[in-house]
């Protein structure tokens, strides 16, 4: 089993979902009358930022095995893309416009770049390096 | 989501590794059925119907609880009382379908869920039933981040291990920490959804 040092990626990512999820809480909660979007915002940069924070730490591990990781991780992608696709579809056939609907999507594609991520990171780190 | 846990053979990885079925991580003929499932959803949320909504997701998020509990506190503590190769081929075998049946069954609970609520009322702020449908959202919020983040992963490297020659037992042990430190809160969690779904449908 490899030991070596890997940075927080679950952890990291852990945090990332939850905020993007607090921020879709705080969104469906006021809807349909006016909704703030000062929190989500905040929620949803915060999110973004740990997952390129993940994306950045991971790429500067030596010896990680890319190749599992791209094999895994694309399909996952392609997955998570499609339910994000639904879940879109569901709020723009509901009339969400304007600002909340750029928030949600950006939180959908976070989601659905971050679970892949999370995935493949979690297959590579025990794949040896052949 | 909940898993199965499988707990690990002792040891290392050797010669006694427990020999196991060849199996398909993902298995591709279930993906036609998961794509008539999803044609089925978007289908229904574009008709934008009553029925067919209630339809998704009443069964779907039936299937759901029903899943989540059974697995992890019936068929988990079942097999971690099985012998080492009968685990792992339960595994093998049942795992993989997991991969499909739960983020399907998750998808149409939630998408048509949403749109149910906005035929209903019961997602507009001013319902009386506003407060139990926010701690909904929080419920599957909190599922939703253990699923994805912490077991759905584990749940593909425990099988990737699995196809390896030789799996490392203390690999899946790690992994399978996880399914059994997050047993409890999934149970809670889908234990805490039933209450507040059969409040709201009670009025």
């Amino acid at each position: 089993m490899s030991e070596r040092s890997l940075p927080p990626v679950t952890e990291l990512g852990v945090v990332s979902m939850a905020l993007i999820v607090a921020g879709g809480i705080s969104i469906a909660s006021s809807l349909p009358g006016e909704v703030s979007l000062g929190l989500p915002v905040v929620l949803l940069a915060a999110s973004a930022a740990l997952m390129v924070g993940n994306l950045v730490a991971l790429s500067r591990v030596r010896g990680f095995n890319w190749p599992a990781f791209f094999a895994v991780a694309r399909w996952a992608l392609l997955a998570y893309c499609v339910i994000a696709a639904i879940l879109e579809f569901v709020f723009v056939n509901d009339g969400t416009r304007g600002g909340v609907l750029v928030v949600l999507t950006l939180s959908l594609l976070v989601y659905a770049v971050h679970v892949p991520l999370l995935i493949g990171f979690t297959v590579a780190r025990y794949q040896p390096l052949d | 989501m909940t898993d199965v846990a499988l707990p690990a053979a002792p040891g290392v990885a050797g010669d006694d590794a427990p020999a196991r079925p060849d199996f398909e991580i993902v298995p591709r003929r279930g993906l036609p059925v998961v794509g008539v499932v999803l044609a089925a959803l978007v289908a229904a949320i574009a008709a934008n119907e009553l029925w067919p909504l209630e339809f998704f997701h009443v069964v779907a998020g039936g299937l759901w609880t029903a899943f989540d509990l059974f697995l992890g506190f019936v068929l988990g503590p079942i097999m971690g009382r099985l012998a080492i190769p009968a685990r792992v081929e339960l595994t093998t075998r049942l795992m993989p379908k997991l991969l499909l049946i739960m983020p399907t069954l998750v998808t149409c609970t939630l998408a048509s869920g949403w749109q149910l609520g906005r035929i209903m009322g019961t997602v507009n702020a001013g319902h009386p039933d506003h407060g139990w449908i926010v701690a909904s959202y929080v419920v599957v919020g909190v599922m939703a981040v253990i699923a994805l983040a912490v077991l759905e992963p584990a749940n593909v490297a425990v099988l990737f291990e699995l196809k390896k020659r030789r799996p490392d037992p203390r690999i899946i042990e790690r992994l399978m920490k996880r399914f059994i430190y997050t047993a409890g809160i999934t149970g809670a969690m889908q234990v805490t959804t039933l209450v507040i779904m059969t409040k709201v449908a009670a009025g």
